[in-house]
């Protein structure tokens, strides 16, 4: 039983997948918020908005971090996220600031029902990886 | 914001099951009528005694409202006898517009909507006549000037016994309320053409129920006054079939109705009346004369057509009767016996039928899902289904329609083009109604297909005679061969359909005008929508110039307790004391005050408030619906005043305006205005009362923006008039030498937003180049080397999102910012355009203006400013679009920020500002029959009123394609997928959204083949309904927003997008399509008559070179310009009298004004002309081209169906969609 830089990686990880998993809820009920009527959409934006950059730099943190402690199978599990995360980022239209949500845009029915279920595979993969991670950290823990 | 009572709806619990509705319904619509009639009998049986009781009573009624008018609305006071009808009557007073004439007159438009509302404050004098109400007055002087009337709008349109006692010779006593209203209509059109009676005090509704007897519900005033001038066509017997839409206008319009003929709207008419007449017997007394006379009069042409038994003659005769809903073209080549028909006229005839039996018979039940959700189904289900005989109970009206009924469900299933799951309506009206009907285009089109498919005629005998055309088929779902069919444009303007629903919700329904949807036929479910491949969607018009609108004031505005949503003409009551919302179902209660009729004076009828007899009805809302008190009226102009701005001259041109119409900008005692001039810095005017002469205040810090005094830069109109005028005067030359060139057009904006924000109100920003300083800076993004070309359109999205921030802010503090561009280079639009966009303000684009180089576009930004300044405005607004449970909408288009999935904030609406909302179908819709939208828009007016304004729109549901596919409404549908379009250029590419619409046609037009017509799939065809289909995709793919290959401007490209989105339907239909007319050869027949012109109608010629000849004249409407396009060797009596010049070589290349000439062409073409133009808000330039002129492309360009040699004729697109089809 060692405690070696994965087991860390995978410590720090968890602590901050749970705030990831916090975010992913925040969103969800931001959108349902907005979905019922109770605020107002540039109200909502807003909050929304201060979050996505801070969950995009985390979950960036999380490869780098997976990468230098070349756990390749966790790696891999997150890089797919990780393009999505870029692709979101960088294909906004016109105004980078807005970010992923745009107060006009976001009540479109449409968009509206893609941000809700993107909230929620997104809670949904954190959940799981957050459990990945628990079993990983104690394996290393205990393999090593 | 300021919507509270719009706000979260609890969830709907407490729904009755519709079964449950349904369920209670057909009882009442079982013949013998047992369930709901004691209530429903009760209401007529009251009324009717006010009906035997002769005219002579009517001035008692009169007296009675007037008597509590006085009041005025919202003074609770005194006479505690009459509270509760007092508050109730500033509803009745929209009198100030009776007379006038055309809708649209700038003039008439803060008047129009001010004046009516509340009475003015201190008359309590019984019968004295207010000062507001002078017009009424007047145009009661028309007629007979009855002095024994104390209010004299009620007299107006009452108007005289001698009306009744004129009317009463055609009809006869057996159905009083009927004639007294036709009466009414006839003598009016006749009386004054031009007044016509729509233009009647809002009151009417109510009015009329003191003299109808039990058919109060269907007898209605005509709400709707823009169709004055058509209606009058009618009366004067034009050739012009009438339109659909209107019908149920002629219907009340009683004339000669001699003439036999068939009429849509007649057949849904009578086969609502078999179906309410529980009695039975006398509709069939009533309907079989004329059926009798009817086949004797038809048989020989049908029995040409086909020689089988008679019977299903008769119904194919029907299929075209019903289908009335879009005019018969008139050149079509068998144009059988007397068809030239005046449907007009018939339809008047059908409509006196058919009421007449409703009334006689049996009372008619206000709820209409008594009628609707009991029967419908039914109905549906046994015509759909099953071949079982048809339990429902309705008696058959006539022998004839007893073999008929049972046959569309049999012979319908094996040809796919049958009209299978008709309204049931239409299978028992067969018989009586085929009455009489040399029928031109169905008989026509019962010709073509036998000619073309002769098998058919095999078939059909194999199938017992029950042949192929005897299926009832509807005139929208003739197969029309488009690559064969060489005039599919009709020659009458196209009308929006009707939808299929009986005759009293068509009377209710609201104004297409002002809601439209592109399937008139809601399909029952996703799948089918999706199989249908056509697009859902509303096309509102929500606070259109109206000149008849019932304004109500009350102190409860009843709602559903679940949804919120308004009582309308469409939900129904259980009983007396309840009421089924018609969006979720919910069942709620009938608020104590609103059993109170103060109109008939009388206790228990719920269902005749004006609520439930007005699709469209304002509201004066209570202070439940204000967060803040109502702003007044603000004003703020932020003008550009660079040398470039200087030099195109425009501020003459709006200082003038302004001083002309400074007393006629909408507001009261409170209006407030401001001005702001920027170049590279902001100047402020400090305008305060009390000042010598305005004072200038220079602000250069554009980084940081702020306000050199707190107040005094906004002030109040009147107190400061004279500085404004001051001002106003001294602007034009104040920058004259100024050397300038830079522009801090984001700094000014900021000013402006904290100038406005306290309060909110409207921001007029002239903006002539582009943004140059500061933030919100912008560069050229346009290579003028790409304009031309067909790849790629770039930069069509803005380039900076500080406009769109900039407008989400002004929409939250209530402002809205509207933009003038008067640019004569690149400016990017597409940034600009930002700031009206999301805060629900207008764009109004002038490219190269120079008030001198181009006189034309001057005039044009005169006119529209001063439309501009005048017209009606609405502040601090919210618009919810609501529909019935299981239609869910996902996409708005228009200026506006959606607060909320069916919340639109608006910060300002204008009558201009046009909505389109895509809708989509989550849940099946199999458990109702008919779908309801309702729009309320709730406003401050600019009286500082809150009001709300409701529109409510219902459409039946269906479940076969054929009639999803019979009920398209073919221009909004056009102009929905024009809005999807610019959304996806934008978010996408040009290039996909041109792909997109011709794949709409293609998919359509494919599913329909496959589907419906099964014909023949070498041909391209089309249902009827659809025919405009390709025609019109292929305008919008040349239209300047979407069209690749000629050289477009990315400016002009952009502001098409923005009028596509911000256009109402109307507008936008000339915008995409013109209309082209010959103008060398007017004539008075079928001249219509408004306002003592007469005005000639000439037929639309298609829009191709073609038409074009070197000897005539043509006129082409697009909407916001007017081309006259002179033939080289055009008659040179045409130059000479209605130009003014000797001969074709003296015209002049630019000119704008055709002269007021004295002889009769000319006097003709000029009340063509101004007909033509006071039909719109937005009053068009005249541009006179030479044939040879350079100025000609401009005109030619419009010329869609040619081809250019960037894009395909007409023939060559419906050839290329056949290719992709085939494919």
């Amino acid at each position: 039983m060692a405690f070696t830089f994965a087991a860390f990686c995978y410590m720090l990880s968890l602590v901050l997948c749970a705030a990831l998993i916090f975010f992913a809820i925040w969103h969800i009920i931001a959108f349902d918020e907005l979905r019922t009527d109770f605020k107002s959409p540039i109200d909502q934006c807003n909050p929304v908005h201060a979050l996505v950059l801070p969950e995009y730099s985390i979950h960036s943190l999380f490869c780098i971090m997976f990468l230098c402690a070349q756990e390749w199978l966790t790696l891999g599990l997150n890089v797919p996220l990780l393009f999505y995360h870029f692709w979101r980022y960088f294909h906004c239209p016109a105004d980078s600031s807005e970010l992923a949500y745009d107060p006009p845009a976001v009540m479109n029915a449409d968009t509206l029902s893609y941000c809700q279920k993107e909230a929620w595979c997104k809670l949904a993969f954190y959940l799981l990886s957050f459990f990945y991670y628990l079993y990983c950290m104690i394996y290393t823990l205990v393999s090593s | 914001m300021s919507a509270p009572a719009e706000s979260p709806h609890p969830a709907a619990s407490a729904r009755i099951p519709p079964k449950l509705g349904g369920a209670a319904a057909s009882g009442a619509a079982a013949p013998a009528g047992p369930g709901p009639a004691p209530h429903q009998q009760n209401g007529p049986a009251q009324n009717q005694m006010h009906v035997p009781s002769g005219y002579g009573l009517h001035p008692q009624n009169y007296i009675a409202p007037s008597g509590h008018y006085p009041q005025g609305p919202g003074k609770m006071t005194s006479l505690p006898l009459d509270s509760q009808c007092g508050d109730y009557y500033s509803g009745l007073y929209i009198v100030p517009t009776q007379n006038v004439v055309t809708p649209n007159t700038a003039n008439q438009q803060p008047g129009a909507q001010q004046m009516y509302g509340r009475g003015p404050p201190a008359p309590h004098i019984v019968g004295s006549t207010p000062g507001p109400f002078q017009g009424a007055a007047s145009s009661a002087s028309h007629l007979h000037t009855s002095a024994s009337q104390p209010y004299s709008p009620f007299v107006n349109h009452y108007s005289s016994p001698a009306m009744y006692s004129a009317n009463s010779s055609v009809a006869s006593q057996g159905f009083p309320s009927t004639c007294g209203h036709y009466a009414m209509s006839t003598v009016s059109n006749a009386a004054y053409p031009s007044v016509s009676y729509p233009s009647l005090p809002a009151g009417d509704p109510y009015g009329q129920q003191m003299f109808t007897s039990q058919n109060a519900p269907t007898v209605r005033p005509v709400r709707d006054n823009s169709f004055s001038g058509h209606s009058t066509a009618i009366s004067h017997s034009s050739p012009l079939p009438p339109p659909p839409s209107h019908q149920y206008h002629q219907q009340q319009s009683l004339s000669g109705c001699s003439t036999l003929s068939w009429s849509a709207s007649g057949l849904p008419s009578t086969q609502d009346n078999l179906l309410r007449n529980h009695g039975g017997s006398l509709a069939t007394a009533n309907s079989n004369p004329t059926n009798t006379v009817a086949d004797s009069l038809s048989c020989p042409v049908m029995q040409n057509v086909q020689p089988l038994k008679s019977s299903p003659v008769v119904s194919s005769v029907l299929s075209g009767a019903s289908s009335t809903r879009t005019p018969p073209a008139a050149n079509r080549p068998v144009e059988p016996v007397a068809s030239v028909t005046q449907p007009s006229e018939l339809l008047q005839q059908k409509g006196v039928d058919s009421s007449s039996t409703t009334s006689s018979a049996s009372p008619v039940p206000n709820s209409y899902d008594a009628l609707e959700g009991g029967s419908y189904p039914d109905m549906l289900s046994s015509s759909a289904s099953s071949p079982a005989p048809d339990p429902a109970p309705e008696p058959d009206p006539a022998p004839a329609s007893a073999p008929t009924a049972p046959q569309p469900s049999k012979m319908a299933k094996p040809f796919g083009y049958g009209y299978p799951t008709l309204q049931p309506g239409y299978q028992n009206a067969t018989a009586p109604l085929n009455s009489g009907v040399p029928p031109s285009s169905p008989v026509y089109s019962g010709f073509q297909q036998y000619a073309q498919y002769p098998g058919m005629n095999q078939l059909s005998s194999s199938l017992g005679g029950l042949s192929l055309q005897s299926s009832p088929q509807p005139e929208s779902l003739r197969p029309v061969n488009l690559t064969q069919e060489r005039n599919i444009l009709p020659m009458t303007p196209v009308w929006a359909p009707v939808p299929n629903l009986n005759l009293d919700l068509k009377k209710l329904n609201c104004s297409p005008d002002s809601f439209r949807c592109t399937l008139t036929n809601i399909p029952q479910t996703q799948a089918l929508l999706n199989k249908a491949k056509l697009p859902l969607g509303l096309l509102l018009h929500p606070f259109r110039d109206l000149t008849q609108l019932p304004v109500i004031t009350s102190n409860t505005i009843v709602r559903c307790r679940s949804c919120r949503t308004y009582i309308n003409p469409f939900v129904s009551f259980i009983d007396q004391r309840r009421w089924k919302c018609n969006l979720c179902y919910r069942v709620n209660d009938v608020p104590e005050e609103f059993m109170y009729n103060p109109l008939t004076r009388s206790y228990g009828e719920p269902h005749k408030r004006p609520e439930v007899q007005n699709s469209t009805v304002e509201f004066i809302a209570s202070s439940d619906y204000m967060l803040r008190p109502p702003q007044p009226a603000v004003y703020l102009f932020v003008l550009d005043v660079s040398h470039n701005a200087v030099e195109a001259g425009y501020l003459t041109i709006l200082c003038q305006s302004l001083l002309e119409n400074l007393d006629k900008l909408p507001g009261d005692s409170r209006t407030r205005i401001g001005f702001m001039t920027f170049d590279s810095t902001i100047h402020f005017y400090n305008l305060q009362e009390g000042l010598s002469q305005p004072q200038m205040l220079i602000v250069s810090d554009i980084d940081d923006v702020f306000l050199p005094t707190p107040d005094s830069l906004l002030v109040n109109l009147y107190e400061s008039k004279e500085l404004i005028k001051d001002l106003l005067n001294a602007l034009p030359n104040m920058f004259t030498n100024t050397r300038e060139t830079h522009s801090a057009l984001g700094p000014a904006l900021q000013a402006a937003f904290k100038l406005m924000s306290p309060t909110g109100g409207r921001v007029s920003v002239f903006q002539t180049q582009l943004p140059s300083l500061g933030a919100g800076l912008l560069q050229s993004r346009e290579d003028p080397n790409q304009r031309s070309s067909t790849k790629v359109v770039q930069h069509l999205g803005p380039a900076t999102d500080f406009y769109k921030k900039l407008a989400l802010d002004c929409s939250g503090q209530q402002t809205a910012v509207d933009l003038f561009l008067l640019s004569s280079q690149y400016s990017d639009l597409a940034s600009l355009a930002c700031m009206s966009k999301y805060s629900a303000g207008c764009i109004y684009y002038y490219p190269s203006f120079h008030y001198t180089h181009n006189p034309s576009q001057a005039e044009k930004l005169q006119k529209d400013l001063k439309r501009y300044l005048t017209r009606k405005i609405g502040f601090e607004a919210v618009m919810r679009i609501r529909c019935t449970k299981g239609l869910s909408m996902h996409t708005f288009h228009g200026n506006f920020f959606v607060r909320s999935t069916d919340l639109l904030s608006l910060a300002n609406i204008n009558p201009d500002a046009g909505f389109a909302v895509q809708l989509s179908i989550e849940e099946n819709l199999t458990d109702t029959s008919l779908v309801c939208f309702q729009t309320a828009l709730l406003y401050t007016s600019s009286k500082g009123e809150r009001r709300i304004r409701v529109h409510t729109l219902c459409l039946p549901v269906v479940s076969s394609l054929a009639d999803v596919y019979a009920g398209v409404d073919v221009q909004a549908a056009i102009c929905l997928l024009a809005n999807m379009a610019v959304d996806r250029s934008i978010s996408s590419s040009l290039s996909d959204a041109r792909d997109a619409l011709v794949n709409a046609v293609v998919d359509s037009l494919s599913a329909y083949g496959s589907t419906v017509s099964n014909l023949q799939h070498s041909a391209l065809i089309a249902p009827s309904s659809l025919k405009l289909f390709p025609l019109y995709v292929l305008a919008l793919l040349k239209q300047k927003a979407f069209r690749t290959g000629t050289s477009t401007r990315l400016d002009d490209r952009v502001y098409a997008m923005c009028q596509i989105k911000c256009q109402p339907l109307v507008h936008l239909m000339k915008m995409i399509h013109p209309n082209l007319y010959r103008i060398d050869r007017l004539t008075d027949e079928g001249a219509i008559h408004v306002n003592d012109r007469v005005v000639p109608q000439p037929p639309l010629q298609k829009l191709s070179a073609e038409k074009l000849t070197r000897e005539g004249a043509f006129l082409m409407d697009c909407g916001s310009v007017f081309y006259i396009w002179i033939g080289k060797s055009c008659d040179n009596n045409f130059i000479e009298d209605v130009l003014g010049y000797p001969n074709f070589a003296s015209v002049p290349q630019k000119m704008t004004h055709l002269p007021e000439l004295d002889t009769l062409s000319s006097e003709r073409a000029r009340s063509f002309i101004t007909w033509l133009r006071d039909n719109r808000p937005l009053s068009p330039v005249l541009h006179v081209v030479k044939d040879e002129s350079p100025a000609k492309t401009e005109f030619f360009q419009h010329l869609i169906e040619d081809r250019t040699e960037a894009a395909f004729s007409y023939y060559e697109f419906l050839l290329h969609i056949q290719q992709q089809i085939c494919k």
